[in-house]
């Protein structure tokens, strides 16, 4: 679903309702609400401003006062941003967004605001190909260590030798299932489909996204999750037209669905996965084996960055690992720093939804930058939602 | 103080430039660029190219199941509107104590001040299966699906609607002269023909006024049947939402934008049409 029209606002309203009835339901604390939806750092800017929060002793550089940074719905811990204006005085304001075209379409009209923000792997080429990104000096980012990152999950951060963006975590797309309603144990996109037709009738939901909606109904076939080929996108799309009738839903905000019980079965990202099984063990999450999607989120700075400076300081602050520790306690995805994975808890890395066996990775791909600009694939998408 | 002419001209003409800048930069302006980007070509990575074509309206059929669900979207959720406001709108105007219209008309208003989108997610925690289904549940009505239905979006249009409806047909109402149902009873009239004949027909002008509202935004409605309807049915809001914040086909975007605001523009036209033809003397003001 779209996110973005209300912008300027720490996060959409949305997204703030869906918080707030997280804090009702009491799966976050007023602490982590405050956080999330930026109200305790509108709390923090106005205090600065009214001279009620003493100045920060160190402005080594200067960094400003505040800065904005664009990110994903229940992506971080609240503290790291506190802390961060803790110590260097600068206030973050936080904006969430629902999918990498809306970020893309923001920031190629120009004046986003954004010192840093959050790109998936497939989107960093064509940022850079529009010129809407910064090469980063790596001399500001002294805590990052390439040597410790693993190589599978930073390639695409890198182009033509040159680092444009550094990762924040990687994850992967399978599918979440509620296994007291659908007793039957799965292990395939085949059987993903197969039941949205049968025992799953009205009760599944496949994501607003041709990327991850095309691509998984072509793994139905085995054909690969970013094929362009029009004669393997035309048997998805046929199989997508024959289970849309099945369906609950075409939404990416599948959380709400699969806690009140409507949805029983809906495709899911990583972090997605870990939080549904944490609150309601009987959700379960499933790689199909014939592969899917693997993903990489990056940090990058745009080319019209209002306050690089804050930008790189914050960057800077979020890789080092005893920050990045808690970042990923709190948004469940894996991490690609073993420097930060060395510091997790044991049940975070001995997590099957977090970090999986290697032999369901193999077969997983990275989305390409074409898949997701495709206007085939597009009309597609649009063919499926309208049949 | 009385001014020579020019000066009264002068005095006009800086009244009105506040307004006039308004409309000329936040309508005029951006609807030519919508209408020199729907005849451009969509970039490689998507967005805007330069080019003068009509590739992007020949290609509207891609996209005729949304037209032909709007339009049928429209104008029942207008009418389910009407058919629900009606009723409230005449009780408040000939029945209604002046105490109790005054409450009942801030029932009305009151839920405005509140956003539709938050409205909007509130219903989908009420006909979620936590909601009214676990109510149900206890009287022996199991398994019942009320959310993501065609019944959820037309719960959520005539809920969302609703003032905008009521208000006009109010005002219509209100200002009825009941002399003219003492007339009509004198001589010998019954209640239905009397309602017919003068109390519907007077009331036309707020009929077609809140059935016209109602409609236009439904016709670029996005948000109820995404919300409340599982975002299964693809409206033009849908479509538009897509091809902008998605693929970023820009000029297909445009060009479908300026195809709803053409029959958006159709449907007033009718609606004043209408409304004059039945009411004769009183014009609308719509446009």
């Amino acid at each position: 679903m779209s996110k973005s029209y209300r912008d300027g606002l720490p996060v959409t309203s949305e997204e703030f309702v869906h918080q707030l009835m997280r804090l009702r339901r009491g799966s976050i604390g007023r602490r982590d609400f405050l956080g999330l939806t930026g109200l305790g750092i509108a709390t923090a800017v106005l205090g600065r401003e009214l001279g009620l929060a003493p100045t920060p002793a160190r402005a080594a550089e200067n960094l400003g006062d505040r800065m904005s940074i664009a990110t994903w719905p229940n992506y971080h811990d609240p503290a790291t941003f506190e802390n961060f204006t803790k110590d260097t005085g600068v206030a973050v304001e936080v904006n969430v967004f629902g999918s990498n075209e809306e970020m893309l379409a923001k920031l190629q009209a120009g004046g986003s605001g954004w010192s840093l923000f959050v790109p998936t792997n497939y989107t960093i080429s064509t940022y850079r190909k529009l010129d809407l990104i910064d090469q980063l000096d790596m001399a500001k980012l002294t805590n990052f260590d390439a040597k410790s990152e693993d190589a599978r999950f930073t390639a695409e951060g890198t182009i033509e030798g040159v680092v444009y963006a550094v990762p924040k975590n990687w994850g992967t797309t399978g599918f979440a299932v509620n296994t007291k309603k659908l007793t039957k144990p799965m292990t395939s996109w085949k059987e993903f489909w197969d039941t949205a037709m049968a025992e799953g009738d009205g009760r599944t939901m496949v994501h607003d996204y041709q990327l991850t909606t095309i691509g998984n109904a072509l793994k139905y076939f085995g054909f690969s999750f970013n094929s362009l080929k029009p004669d393997e996108l035309a048997k998805a799309e046929e199989l997508l037209i024959k289970v849309k009738p099945h369906l609950f839903a075409v939404s990416s905000d599948y959380q709400p669905a699969m806690r009140a019980g409507d949805a029983w079965m809906t495709m899911c990202w990583t972090n997605d996965g870990a939080q549904l099984h944490r609150d309601i063990p009987e959700i379960a999450y499933v790689l199909g084996k014939e592969g899917g999607e693997i993903w990489t989120d990056f940090y990058a700075i745009p080319k019209d960055a209002p306050n690089k400076p804050a930008g790189y300081a914050l960057l800077n602050h979020l890789m080092n690992p005893q920050v990045a520790v808690k970042e990923h306690i709190a948004n469940g995805a894996p991490c690609t720093d073993a420097r930060v994975n060395a510091l997790l808890p044991k049940e975070v890395l001995e997590n099957p939804i977090l970090y999986p066996a290697a032999e369901l990775l193999t077969p997983l791909e990275f989305g390409a930058a074409a898949t997701l600009t495709d206007p085939s694939r597009a009309e597609l998408m649009a063919r499926f939602k309208s049949a | 103080m009385p001014g020579s002419p020019l000066r009264r001209k002068l005095l006009t003409t800086l009244l009105l430039a506040p307004a006039g800048a308004w409309l000329i930069v936040f309508l005029v302006l951006p609807f030519i660029a919508i209408i020199i980007f729907s005849v451009g070509e969509r970039a490689p990575e998507g967005g805007y190219q330069a080019a003068l074509t009509l590739t992007q309206y020949a290609n509207l059929p891609a996209r005729a199941a949304a037209f032909w669900n709007t339009l049928i979207l429209a104008p029942v959720g207008a009418f389910a509107c009407l058919l629900v406001a009606y009723p409230v709108a005449y009780y408040l105007a000939l029945k209604a104590s002046q105490r109790w219209r005054l409450i009942l008309l801030a029932l009305i208003v009151i839920p405005f001040w509140t956003s539709l989108l938050m409205r909007t997610y509130a219903w989908m925690y009420i006909l979620g299966g936590r909601g009214i289904p676990t109510l149900l549940a206890y009287v022996g009505i199991e398994d019942l699906r009320l959310i993501n239905t065609p019944g959820a979006v037309l719960l959520g249009i005539v809920y969302g609607y609703l003032p905008l409806m009521i208000l006009p047909i109010y005002v219509s109402l209100e200002r009825l002269d009941r002399r003219l149902l003492e007339a009509s009873a004198d001589l010998g009239a019954k209640p239905v023909s009397t309602f017919f004949g003068i109390t519907f027909r007077l009331s036309l002008p707020g009929v077609t006024t809140g059935f016209s509202l109602v409609m236009i935004l439904l016709l670029g409605e996005y948000l109820i049947p995404t919300m409340l309807g599982g975002g299964k049915v693809f409206f033009l809001g849908n479509a538009l939402v897509d091809l902008f914040l998605q693929s970023r086909n820009w000029p297909f975007g445009s060009a479908i934008a300026v195809t709803l605001v053409l029959v958006s523009v159709v449907v007033l036209i009718i609606a004043n049409r209408v409304s004059s033809r039945f009411s004769g003397a009183r014009q609308v003001d719509l446009i």
